[in-house]
């Protein structure tokens, strides 16, 4: 069967910022697919492409059997899309929004209201659905930015970042409904910069970063890149600089890797087990305070720190 | 298809300007204190709401010695408009207009010498004809409009009749049956037939009818309530225009663009949506001012022709500023400025007839111009026909400034983000 959707060498520029610099891929229909990748690396670009909003500067995406350049219209009617940022009327009630959203993918009557019924009840947001947009929270808002996206029922959805800035609780019904469309049978194609997010929902992932794809394949083909290695994470006090521990960490024998994010410092090395007693003398050496140390399996963050020499969240 | 959504966007845009207080308050309340307090102002509202149409003093200062001169005389001094004008009969520009100045009279008319043998001398065929003088008093600006409007009758009535006069006095001639000699009192005779017809054709023997009964009114508020409506009408479209640059960056049109629908039906339903808002804010103002004020806006028909004309050379003017700006700012800037610059100019806050030529034809370009105009026109008693050339005016300055709009849309794309 061919993929549902099929990228060709895809570029996108933006005078002499290339955005998207020759990505390809390709999503099988049935699959949850994930673009993981820091701010900025161009997955709402790619996504952008994808749905006929930009032409790209070079290459092609082929949407079930419509070219996105030739055939723009054709895409648009397979695809449903849930932007990055929320795209709502905010002085119209969450009704009158499905409403005008279900009539712009051409639902009208039964069809319409049996739909709408459909998505409050899945949104969880039936008892609001008569007041304004504006007055719900943030997680509120995300629902049904989401819920227009589903409304006429599309073969393929594409997803932007769905959970960004909401609480943990939204989070958990939104990747929860994101599995059970997919169970039943929508193929979704979903961008995120979290690793649990990608590592938990996908079949296959793609690693994009400075709008090139640097890593493809199902989690455990990318994880075995990263061959043997562990992760190790030291969790430092509030006012200790792990910046300055990473240095000191570096030129330690069996470290590969020493990375700082926010009170921590993720340490890449062949074995664990041997780089975990010189690592802490050299720390208490330093004089910094280590409250605790998780060690951990290969995983797409370790991936991503292994091929860029960063961390996915900076 | 393609125009169900086109409507769909339009309508959602009705709605949601509808819900927005600050806009309404702009769009509806703000003209129609201002109509008030203009009103009130002017002094308008000292008979009781409405002030009254009587005696205007007007000079007439007739140079002309031939028969048209006498005619427009005559008209002036017909029993019809007698309790309408008091004109004063003189040779002396200079007094007349003196008499203007010191506010004894509305205005002056004045026929200059040598006029009818320049209209009706088949003989100087081509050459322009010596234009009627009208010398108004800027602080009585709707007497003053009502006796320019009994001139412009009068002028275009003699226009249609020097036109027919000479035709037939040609065909006469080709055919022999009148000799030169006799062409210039027979094309003379048919101009002063016509001219005479002006003091009983429709619309001033409408008014004669009126003032015999109980005196003319004609309310201030006639006057101001279109002008300020027409003032606020290019705020609705700025407003209108706006909202594409508003919901771009808002991500509403980038996803208006990926549904199944054609660029072409959402910038449609956009431009739609400006166009419903303007029709929607000039028939509640209009319909209210009628209701608040027992304000006669004229022939129905005519207004509500005009009202749809005049949204759509105003709606040309929002669909612009969308295409050409690039932020939603520069787009209020804009236009709060255009909104005043056209309310001057289209003659809304005083008489343009003072103001320099180039003034007077920069005006043509605003929709308050037309607007203004025509509804005056209307209110005094102008029907459809009257106004055509209004109407057209409007129509194509929409048509214009929309396929200039579309074109540069078309050319850089309709989502920018
Ligand atoms: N309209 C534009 N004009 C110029 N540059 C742009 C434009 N849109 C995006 N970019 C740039 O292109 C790059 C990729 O942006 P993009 O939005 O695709 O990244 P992203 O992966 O979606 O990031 P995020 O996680 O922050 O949403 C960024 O450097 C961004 O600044
Ligand atoms: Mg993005």
């Amino acid at each position: 069967m061919p993929p549902i959707v099929e990228v060709i060498n895809l570029v996108k520029k933006y005078g002499d910022l290339t955005a998207v610099d020759g990505i390809s891929f390709t999503v099988q229909e049935g699959e949850i697919f994930s673009l993981l990748g820091p701010n900025g690396a161009g997955k709402t670009t790619t996504l952008s492409i994808l749905s006929t909003l930009f032409s790209p500067t070079a290459g092609e995406a082929i949407i079930c059997g419509h070219p996105v350049t030739k055939e723009p219209m054709a895409v648009k009617r397979v695809i449903g899309v849930v932007p990055q940022e929320i795209a709502l009327y905010e002085d119209l009630t969450a009704l009158e929004n499905l409403n005008f959203w279900g009539k712009m993918y051409g639902l009208s009557g039964r069809d319409l209201s049996r739909r709408i019924d459909q998505v409050l009840e899945l949104t969880g947001l039936k008892e609001r659905a008569r007041q304004r947009i504006k007055t719900y929270s943030g997680g509120m808002k995300r629902r049904v930015n989401i819920g227009v996206g589903l409304l006429h029922q599309p073969r393929l959805l594409f997803m932007d970042e769905p959970t960004v800035g909401i609480d943990p609780q939204s989070r958990r019904a939104i990747l929860d409904s994101v599995k059970e469309l997919n169970r039943a049978g929508m193929t979704i194609l979903y961008t995120t910069h979290y690793m649990e997010e990608a590592q938990e929902l996908s079949d296959r992932v793609g690693i994009i970063d400075h709008g090139k794809l640097i890593a493809l394949g199902t989690q455990d083909e990318l994880t075995a890149q990263v061959g043997e290695m562990d992760t190790l994470i030291l969790h430092l006090g509030e006012n200790e600089d792990p910046i300055h521990l990473a240095e000191g960490l570096k030129s330690l024998p069996g470290v590969l890797q020493a990375n700082p994010t926010d009170h921590e410092v993720a340490i890449v090395t062949a074995s664990a087990e041997e780089a975990l007693a010189p690592v802490v003398s050299r720390a208490n050496e330093m004089g910094f305070k280590i409250y605790s140390v998780d060690m951990r399996e290969p995983n797409l963050e370790a991936v991503f720190l292994h091929l860029t020499g960063r961390a996915l969240r900076e | 298809m393609g125009l169900r959504k086109l409507f769909l966007i339009a309508f959602k845009d009705l709605r949601l300007i509808f819900r927005d207080p600050a806009a309404l308050i702009m769009m509806l309340l703000a003209p129609f204190l201002l109509t008030i307090g203009m009103g009130a102002l002017t002094g308008g509202f000292s008979g009781g709401g409405g002030s009254t149409f009587s005696d205007i003093p007007v000079e007439i200062v007739n140079l002309d010695e031939g028969i048209l001169g006498q005619t427009l005389v005559d008209v002036f001094t017909s029993p019809e408009l007698e309790a309408l004008v008091s004109p004063r009969l003189s040779t002396d520009l200079g007094a007349a207009q003196a008499l203007v100045d010191s506010n004894q009279s509305a205005a002056v008319v004045c026929i200059p010498a040598g006029f009818s043998e320049s209209l009706l001398s088949p003989r100087t065929q081509g050459s322009s004809a010596a234009p009627i003088e009208f010398y108004a008093n800027p602080t009585m600006p709707n007497s003053a409009g009502f006796l320019r409007s009994l001139v412009d009758q009068f002028v275009n009535q003699v226009e249609i009749g020097r036109v027919s006069g000479e035709v037939i006095v040609t065909q006469l001639l080709e055919n022999g049956l009148i000799s030169y000699q006799q062409a210039p009192d027979i094309g003379a005779q048919i101009g002063y037939e016509m001219g005479q017809a002006s003091a009983t054709s429709s619309s001033i023997r409408i008014k004669a009818d009126l003032a015999e009964g109980e005196a003319l009114e004609f309310n201030i508020l006639a006057y101001m309530a279109p002008s300020m409506a027409l003032m606020f009408l290019m705020f609705t479209v700025t407003y209108g225009a706006r909202s594409l640059l508003v919901e771009d960056r808002a991500g509403t049109l980038p996803r208006m663009l990926v549904a199944p629908t054609s660029s072409a039906s959402v910038l449609g339903g956009k431009f739609a949506g400006i166009f419903l808002t303007a029709i929607a804010q000039l028939t509640i103002l209009i319909g209210g001012t009628s209701l608040m004020f027992s304000l006669q806006w004229g022939d129905t028909m005519g207004v509500i022709l005009l009202i749809l004309a005049a949204a759509f050379g105003a709606t040309g003017w929002g669909v612009l500023f969308a295409a050409i700006l690039k932020t939603p700012g520069q787009i209020a800037v804009t236009g709060s400025a255009v909104m005043l610059l056209f309310g001057l100019l289209g003659g809304s806050f005083f008489d343009l007839s003072m103001l320099p030529g180039w003034v007077q034809m920069l005006n043509k370009i605003t929709p308050n111009f037309w607007g203004n105009d025509g509804f005056f026109i209307l209110g005094i008693g102008g029907q459809v026909k009257d106004i055509s050339t209004h109407l057209t005016a409007l129509l194509i300055m929409g048509g214009v400034l929309f396929a200039f709009a579309s074109i540069w849309i078309g050319k850089r794309g309709l989502a920018r983000k």
